[in-house]
Formats: structure tokens, sequence, C-alpha cells
């Protein structure tokens, strides 16, 4: 992309450089470069088995990749552990949910905190986070088993947010939720991204996450084969080729 | 045509989410029919339901005209429906031929013939006497085929046939199954492998949240309003655009 464009110029948090990786004997990103900026939204769609999970294990260093670089602020990632990954700033909210269903909301987000070692600072960010979700908070002393699925979703977030993350992670927050519960879910990235977080989403919902999104990209087969502002890549009528065969630039 | 499968207003929930809806799915003799959706849409539901893995809720299942909802698995097997599963079902402490005895004990020379022909057919006869557990993802889908294809069932449901196998390996099994069809083999696959899909199938049907919401050739589907819908997902609205003038 141009440097001189107008408008959404940011630098990148995150660049990924020619991303090689897979498991066993086969490679399910075969190529895959984006840049993620900062302060925006970037999202990741395509169609199954696109390797949308595959670039998040590795970006995360659940998985080593085999070749190509992922850089977090000019920093080489690729080959660290999780745990390093993590220190760094990369959070992520998993596919899964993730929550410790036996122990209480504000218990769960206390956890969150539990690599800063520090228990005044990780009672300040709590505070910080229930000010930031008056709704989390009003959900604190109950066992994240109760919650339903939206609400533990959010509690995930308020989770991540603990490290205060320079790059924060996630993987297809709508799974599994109501349309009207999506709502809330997607209303609540975009009140993170406002405040400061650089996000990087991958979502199955295409529509509803590049709509929420300043930047787009669409994977297909282990390579990305569009890319632009979230907007345009939501109007780009290729993308419906991508998901349903006969694709563009296929091969 | 014939049909020579059908559900008819299938509905099984698990805990309160309607996982299949009012499902109706028409299969007819001698085709290729696909069944594809997003991830969650019902496709493995409505397997399990046909298949007797799972009990439906309401409505029912016919094959050949005859009712068969909710019976066992191995009472479906036995009127002629085979089927693959996405995680494939072999014993790996076996040897691949015994694999495909596993079904008629007795061992005798022509279960033992047509079993070898089988593997022989799918490609994988020169691996009989290796154990399963060192096949590739890809040969072990094969064996399943294969199995199936010993009790020479009437339709064969393949549960992604394709998925995490190699290229050429997917146009094998694509030649197999067409190779197949044109001696009369009836299927139903469901695949997320578009090319795969649209290449194969006669007819393709796309469910979504449990309900059938298109039908018909792969050239039509393709450029389905409904079915992009389906894949894309619903689009919340314009705040965010808002925002952004």
């Amino acid at each position: 992309m141009s440097q001189t464009g107008a408008g959404t110029q940011a630098r990148s948090v995150l660049k990924v450089t020619d991303l090689v990786a897979g498991y066993g004997g086969g490679d399910v990103l075969r190529g895959v470069s984006l840049d993620v900026a900062e302060g925006g939204i970037t999202c990741v769609v395509g169609p199954n088995g696109a390797g949308k999970s595959t670039l998040m294990a590795s970006i995360s260093g659940l998985l080593r990749p085999r070749l190509g670089s992922i850089e977090l602020d000019g920093r080489n990632l690729a080959g660290m552990s999780p745990r390093q990954v993590l220190r760094l700033g990369v959070v992520q909210v998993t596919q899964n949910h993730s929550l410790f269903r036996d122990m209480t909301v504000r218990e769960n987000i206390e956890l969150g905190g539990y690599i800063l070692g520090d228990r005044a600072l990780t009672a300040r960010r709590v505070t910080a986070v229930f000010e930031a979700f008056p709704d989390i908070a009003g959900w604190a002393g109950k066992k994240a088993g109760s919650l339903s699925g939206g609400q533990q979703r959010l509690v995930e977030f308020a989770r991540a947010l603990m490290l205060e993350p320079r790059l924060l992670l996630l993987d297809e927050p709508s799974m599994g939720l109501a349309p009207k519960i999506l709502r809330t879910v997607f209303a609540a990235i975009r009140q993170m991204n406002a405040a400061g977080t650089t996000i990087l989403l991958v979502e199955q919902n295409a529509r509803a996450g590049l709509r929420l999104s300043s930047h787009g990209v669409v994977m297909e087969s282990g390579r990305v084969r569009l890319s632009g502002s979230g907007r345009e890549v939501l109007e780009n009528p290729e993308i419906g080729a991508l998901y349903l065969g006969g694709a563009v630039g296929a091969g | 045509m014939t049909v020579l499968l059908r559900t008819e207003g299938v509905r099984k929930a698990y805990g309160g989410v309607h996982a299949l809806d009012t499902c109706t799915v028409e299969v007819e003799e001698g085709s290729v029919a696909g069944l594809i959706g997003p991830n969650g849409s019902g496709k493995t539901t409505l397997f399990n339901v046909i298949t007797g893995y799972a009990k439906a809720d309401a409505g029912h299942v016919y094959l050949a005209g005859r009712k068969i909802t909710n019976l066992s698995p191995d009472k479906v097997f036995a009127l002629g429906i085979g089927r693959t599963f996405q995680l494939t079902r072999i014993f790996a402490s076996l040897t691949v031929l015994e694999n495909m005895l596993v079904a008629s004990p007795n061992g005798r020379a022509a279960a033992r013939r047509r079993a070898m022909e089988q593997l022989d057919f799918v490609g994988i006869a020169g691996h009989h006497a290796e154990l399963a557990g060192t096949l590739s993802y890809g040969q072990r889908k094969l064996l399943e085929l294969a199995y199936v294809l010993v009790a020479d069932p009437a339709v064969v449901l393949l549960d992604e046939p394709a998925g995490g196998v190699n290229l050429s390996l997917v146009n094998h099994i694509a030649d197999r199954i067409r190779e197949l069809n044109a001696a009369g083999k009836t299927f139903l696959i469901v695949e997320h492998n578009m090319e795969f899909v649209m290449g194969l199938c006669d007819r393709v049907t796309v469910l979504d949240s449990g309900t059938v919401v298109a039908s018909g050739p792969p050239g039509i589907i393709r450029t389905d309003r409904r079915v992009l819908d389906a894949y894309l997902g619903e689009d919340l609205g314009p705040e965010k655009a808002a925002e952004d003038e």
C-alpha cells in the first residue's frame, strides 16, 4: 500500500511476512503476509481451512512457523514460546470458552494478571477493567460457569485487558452466539479498540467482522487473496467466489 | 428420477440449541449429492440422524420409501446406508486388511478377496499388511471408503472425504467417486472444499442453522444470494460505517 495515502495511515504493530506453517506433512499457511496497523482492528476472514486459526496459533507461539517472520514492533516472534509472546504483550482470546467455571468472574479476571506478579498492580487493573465494563463489574461475585456464552465472552475480553495488550488476538469471538448477543460482543470489541487497543480479529461472520474493522483480509487455501480497508473488502464481490469456489486468482 | 434417500422435517436439538430445524433433504437415486453450509449449520448432525447415531426429535428419514427413522446404526447400515466419518474410525493396531475383515470375522477366502478388490480399487492394496495406524490421513479416508464399499450399500454418505487430504489424493478420491457413480452408486457428501463439491456433485443442498436455505445444481448454488448470506454472515448494520464518515 502507498505510504502517502490519506486517512488510515498508521505504523504496523505486527508485520507477518511470507509465513509458512502447518501440522504434520502439509503446510496450512503457504506464504502469508499481512500488517496489523496500530490502533486499528484488522479482520481476517475466509472459508474453512483457509488457515485463519493456524495464523493465530503461529502468532501466539502455539505453533512454530516453518518459514517467514512475525514481527511485533520490529522484533521477530517466530520460534518464541507462548509465554514469551505473552510477555511481549500479545494476548489471545481463544475460540473456545476458557474461563474457570467454578471460580468467580473477579477471580478469573485477576488470573489475567497472573504474569504481572504484582498484587497492587493487578488490583488497580481489575478496578480499571470494571470501570470500563460496568456490566462485568456487576457479575464480579458470580461463578463464571453460571454466565451465558455472550457474558463469558465479555469476561474473557476483560481478562485479556489485564495485561494492557500491545496486540489483542480475538479468534472467532462470535462462535456459537445468537445475533442479539453478537451485537453486545461486537460493541465491546469496538469499545476496547476505541480505548486504544490494537486488535487482530479472526471472524466467521465475515460481514459483521469486516463492518467493524478498519482493515480486512480474506484468506483462502493458506494465502491472502484480498486485502484493503474493512469496507473495501466487505463490498468486494470477489469475496463470494472465494467462499463458494470458482475463485478469483486461485491457483 | 426416484428419490432414494429423504429426510422430512427433521428436528434435533442439543440443550436449547436447534442443530436441525425442519430439515428436508432429498437424494436422487444414482446421483452425487452435496451437503454444504457454514460451520455448525447441522451437516454432520443430519448424517448422524440419517445413520442412527443421533435420534431425531421430530421428522422422518426414508430410504427407498421405507421409514427408517431412529433405527440403530447397525440396522441402518444393513438396510443399505454406509457412511464415513469426519475423523476416521479405523482400528489403528490392526492391519489394513484386518480392518476390512472386522465385519466378516470368519475370514473366508471370498470375504478376503472382496476386501482386497476394494483396497485395490481405492488404491491402497499395497499397504494391506501394514498397521492401519501407519497410514497417512488421506489413506485412512480411503480405507474407510473401501470398508464401506465392501457392504455394497445403496447410498454412501461421506463426511468430509477431502478434509485435510493433499491435492493429488483429493483428485484420486474424486475420481473413485465418479467411477462408482458411473456404475450406479448414489452418494451424499458433506465437504468444505468447494472445488471438490462443485466439481463432483449433480445437486448441492445448503444448510444454515439447521435449515435448508437452497438446493440446486452447483452453478446456481454458487451465485445464490441466500447461500452467500449463509457463508458471509449477517451484517449487523452500519454503525461503524456511520462513525467513519
